[in-house]
Formats: C-alpha cells, structure tokens, sequence
C-alpha cells in the first residue's frame, strides 16, 4: 500500500484512490451499514442514542463472532452448515456438565472446547481427504448434532433444555469474562462486543499479515495451483474447520452463560445467518476472495436491523424480508465491484 | 552441461513413451523441445522436473547421475519448471501469488512490505512491466502471466528453467514478450528448457534444438547444423507435409 505511491506508473495514475477504495471486499458491506443506519437513525431516536447503540451492538457481536470465522472458511473455499448447531451443543455440553456431573465452569467449559475442535478436525478431515463438498458433509454433521442436541437433552432431563448453570462452581468468574458487561460513557456495553473486535482484529492479521493467510486465499483461490507451489492444503483447510468450531465454542459459551440455560434446538438455522453475513462482507460464494472485517460489518447491519425493527414498533417478521434483500442487494453490488476492479484496459 | 540425459526412455504400462533420448542443457544457452502433439514432450520434462521416474538410460545432473523422487527434489536442484496452465491464483495479487508457498517473514508475520518490494525489483530486473503487484494476477495478460512465473522462478534460485510451451496460447505481439524474457532469462546464466511446437518461436531463441516425435528423438542440433527450413520441415515430419499439401490441392 504505501510502496505503490513511490513509483506511480503513468498507467495507474488515471485509476488512483477510488478504484483501490472500490477494489476493496468490504466497500459494499460499508455502503450498506451506512444506508441501514441512516434510516434507522433518523426515524427512532432511541436507536442513535448510546444505549441503543450498547443494544443493537450485542447481537452484531455474537453474530459476527461465527460470521467472521465463517468468512475466512468461505475465503478458503468451504461452507461449514454445522456451525450453528455445535454453538448449541458446546453449551449443552458446558451446563449439563457443570450441573449435573459437579464439573466446575472451566473444567466444562474446557471439555466444550475439546469436543468442537474434535467435531471440526472431523469436518475437515472428511472434506479434505474424500472431497466431497463441504456443503454436503457438514449438512451431515448439522443434521447429526441437532439430533444429538435434542436427543442426549431429552434422555437426561425429561425436557428440551438444561438449566441452572448459575449454581455451578466458577460461574461468577467465568459470567464476568464471557458474558458480563462494561460500562462506557455511562452506558453498560456487553462484553462478547470486546470478543467480537478481538476475534475480527486476530482474523484480519491472520488474513493480511500471515503465511497462513496467503495459504487460505490460495487454497480458496485455485486448491490444486496452491498445492503445486507447496502450499500444505488439507493442512489450511482442517484449521480453518477448527477455526469455525472454535468460534462456535465461544459464542455457545458466551450465550450459556448469559442465560444459564441452554435450549437443545438453539443455533438451527442461524448458519444461514453466518453465510450471509459473510457474503454481504464481500466472500464470494466460490472461495478466495473476501474479508474478515466485511463480515464483521454484515454482522452489524444485522444487528441493526434485528432491534431497529423492534424499536421503529414494526413486527418482527420483517426482518427476514430485510435479510432477504440485503443479501440480493449485497451480492448484486459486490459483483458490480469485483467486475469494475478487474476491468484492466490492455 | 548442467543437466544431460542419455539415451533415456520411459514406458507406461505397454506404452512406450519415450526412448532412447539424449539432450543437454547448458549454462546461458537455450534447448529447445519440438515435436507435435503426442511426441513425448510431457514426459520428457515430466522427467527432468521429478515427475516421472526414467525406466531407461541415464539423467545426469552437474556430471552425477540422479534419480528424483519428487519435483521438491528437482527443484532443490535449482531444476524448476513452469506449466502452461502455470500455478497461479487469478484473484490473488501478484506479489501474494509471487511468494505464494514460500513467504518471506519477519518474527511471526508475513514480511508484505519485503515481498512487495523483492516482487517489483524482481519483474523489473527481467524487464517486466507490471503496472502495479497489488493488482490481482487475473487482470494480467497471458504473456505477462508467464513472465511473472518465470521471474518468480529465477528469485527462487532457478539455475534451469524448464518452460512447458509457453507461447502455445498466445498471440503473436505476446509471445514475442515471452521469448524475450526466455533471452533474458538465458542472459542472467540459466539453462533453458523451451518445450513448443512452433518452429518460427524456437529458432529465434534457440541454442539447441532436440525434434521428438511419437517417443522417439529425431535428433539434437546445434543452430549452426540447421536452418528454420529444415527445421521447420522435421518437426512437421516433411513427407507427410508434402502429401497433405497434395490432397488438399486436389480437391480446389
């Protein structure tokens, strides 16, 4: 970026700064949380003010925890359908643990986290060594968690849900850091918004500033011209995988031990969410292309449409016609990009 | 002599592929491969980039005979080579794609501002004009393609660069470009493998020229023992040549 300005060849010069604004994945995503914001800004003046802000926050951040690890998987060329369902499970796994098998928190939390890397290292190691499409194999694994989820539930408690985590050993410690909250300027911001800006902040370094990340937009990008060059494919691939289970391990947790309780069909559907997140970010649907911060940004217009909705007084139904649109909208948008920022005249 | 095969063969199964070929590739000089579709070209460099196992004769490198097991092998030998479907990423920038596998870093990080750098001063040094390594390698033409894995090659401390028809897709003003960096290239002391079926791009460029056709060597000449005539009129298989010409006639 700064190299480029010390020796201007004459036939850059006429493109300049809007192309390489332009060029960027997340131009689109920007535009459209600036558009979204401004409407609802300027009809519901609880929505501009900083509790509103500290409000419509929250859901971007757990939100945009799984879209940001979903993006880098999309941009390394896999869809992880699982991803939902296993923020599900991981709680499941943390309250039945630490309420009726004595753990303490961290212990449960801990084996949670043992269990998801588990489940993504399997997700990956069946995409890489059968290639199959990842579409298909975790559609396998979300439809076998979710039957575990309700299945396991019902044999332990007679009930669809686990409950009483708050009398667990740990529980306060483990609330502050994973679900607490912190007051800025007066108002009390949630703390999974802090772990959001830190999963983003690590993703975009890994991304821009790593090997492993050249490795990911490679293996995305074109697997087999990757491999030539020695780049370790399964290797990048498998991690990503993890990645995403990682993530879903700490938005389940986080939710577990907002609420205390987990409900055994929680997460189904939200992988959806998480793609189209990432897509609104700028991740192509095709791999190698995209951005962590994209995704981040798709997660906060969600967030303000998911409570802007609620506060203008409209019904909540709405808002999966909005989602609907905006992913039209995002993907229109980011092709008329791409196709501009490719346009070189020979 | 960097690389010299003798009388050298290979089979699949009952498929004679190659035999008894003998070529060498020298310091600053350029060899070209000719021959048709089928002449064994592949397999040929498929053995001299460790590929392929040779079944018959003997590949020798810097005078020791060797065998590879794999191209990481060749090209810890300073033996690298460039497919025509070249493995690069279209959507990835030129200086991404340039370290792709091999990044330069710096503590935990990828040192960008030393690949970017390293990626500029390299194409400019084998005169390639990129107008800029962010743009994505998809914008560029096939021949500046090429040129970018030729350059990349040559940092990566190639000493013989096998080239697997470069020029086949490209327009004439492109591979004109090509086979100026394959000069270039050949100037800063690399052998050269230039694998074509067109006469007209070899003879230019061309040290010595090794004619295959259906497995078989037809000979390696040195330019002096032949013209672009000759040349042009083996590698065509000139009888054959003749004959279609006759049938095509007839039927005007």
């Amino acid at each position: 970026m700064t190299g480029v300005a010390e020796r201007a060849d004459e036939r850059v010069a006429g493109v300049g700064l809007l192309r390489r604004l332009l060029i960027r994945p997340e131009l689109g995503a920007v535009v459209g949380m600036v558009v979204v914001f401004a409407f609802f800004a300027s009809q519901s003046p609880v929505f501009r003010s900083l509790d509103g802000v500290a409000n419509w926050l929250d859901p971007a951040a757990t939100l945009g925890i799984m879209a940001v690890a979903i993006a880098l998987l999309m941009i390394g060329g896999e869809f992880d359908l699982s991803a939902g369902v296993l923020t599900g499970t991981t709680g499941l796994i943390l309250v039945t643990l630490a309420t009726r098998y004595g753990l303490d928190v961290w212990t449960a939390m801990l084996v949670g986290l043992v269990v998801a890397l588990g489940i993504g290292f399997l997700n990956g190691l069946i995409v890489t060594r059968t290639r199959l499409p990842s579409f298909i194999v975790t559609l396998g694994t979300f439809l076998m968690l979710q039957g575990l989820n309700l299945g396991v539930t019902k044999a332990l408690t007679g009930t669809v849900q686990v409950s009483g985590l708050r009398r667990a050993a740990g529980y306060e410690e483990a609330r502050t850091i994973f679900a607490g909250s912190v007051q800025i300027g007066g108002t009390s911001f949630r703390v999974a918004i802090l772990w959001w800006l830190l999963v983003t902040a690590v993703a975009t370094w890994v991304l821009m500033r790593s090997r492993a990340g050249n490795w990911i937009f490679a293996v995305g990008g074109n697997e087999q011209a990757a491999r030539a060059v020695g780049v370790p494919a399964a290797r990048t691939k498998i991690a990503l995988f993890m990645t995403t289970a990682f993530a879903a391990w700490l938005v389940g947790s986080i939710l577990a031990l907002r609420y205390t309780s987990v409900q055994a069909n929680i997460g189904i559907g939200q992988e959806f969410i998480y793609i189209i997140a990432a897509v609104i970010g700028g991740c192509l649907l095709t791999g190698g292309y995209g951005s962590a911060i994209g995704a981040a940004i798709g997660a906060v217009i969600f967030g303000m449409a998911d409570k802007g909705i609620v506060f203008l007084g409209w019904d909540a139904d709405w808002f999966k016609f909005f989602l609907g649109a905006m992913l039209l909208l995002a993907t229109l948008a980011n092709r008329l990009v791409r196709r501009y920022a490719e346009e070189v005249k020979h | 002599m960097i690389i010299e095969t003798r009388g050298i063969g290979k089979t699949f199964g009952s498929v004679l592929a190659l035999r008894e070929v003998s070529m060498g590739v020298e310091e600053g000089r350029v060899t070209c491969v000719l021959g048709d579709n089928g002449a064994g070209k592949s397999t040929l460099i498929k053995i001299l980039s460790g590929v392929h196992r040779h079944d018959a004769g003997t590949f020798l490198v810097d005078g020791a005979e060797v065998r590879f097991a794999s191209p990481r092998e060749a090209l810890d030998r300073g033996i690298a080579t460039v497919y025509q479907d070249l493995a690069m990423i279209p959507l990835m920038s030129v200086w991404r794609n340039f370290f792709l596998g091999s990044e330069p870093r710096k503590g935990l990080s990828f040192d960008v501002a030393k690949a970017k750098k390293v990626a500029r001063e390299e194409l400019r040094a084998m005169g390639i004009d990129i107008r800029d390594v962010d743009q994505p390698v998809g914008t560029l033409s096939g021949g500046e393609r090429q040129s970018v894995a030729i350059a990349r090659a040559v940092h990566f401390g190639a000493r013989v660069l096998i080239l697997d028809e470069p020029t086949s897709a490209l327009g004439v003003k492109q591979a004109g470009v090509v086979l100026r960096y394959i000069a270039r290239a050949r100037d800063r002391g690399l052998g050269v493998v230039f694998i074509t079926h067109n006469p007209h791009h070899a003879y230019p460029v061309g040290d010595r020229f090794l004619l295959l056709n259906r497995g078989t060597s037809l000979g390696e000449y040195g330019k002096a023992d032949i013209t672009r005539e000759e040349l042009t009129t083996l590698m065509a298989g000139g009888a054959e040549l003749d004959e279609l010409a006759h049938e095509l006639g007839r039927e005007l």
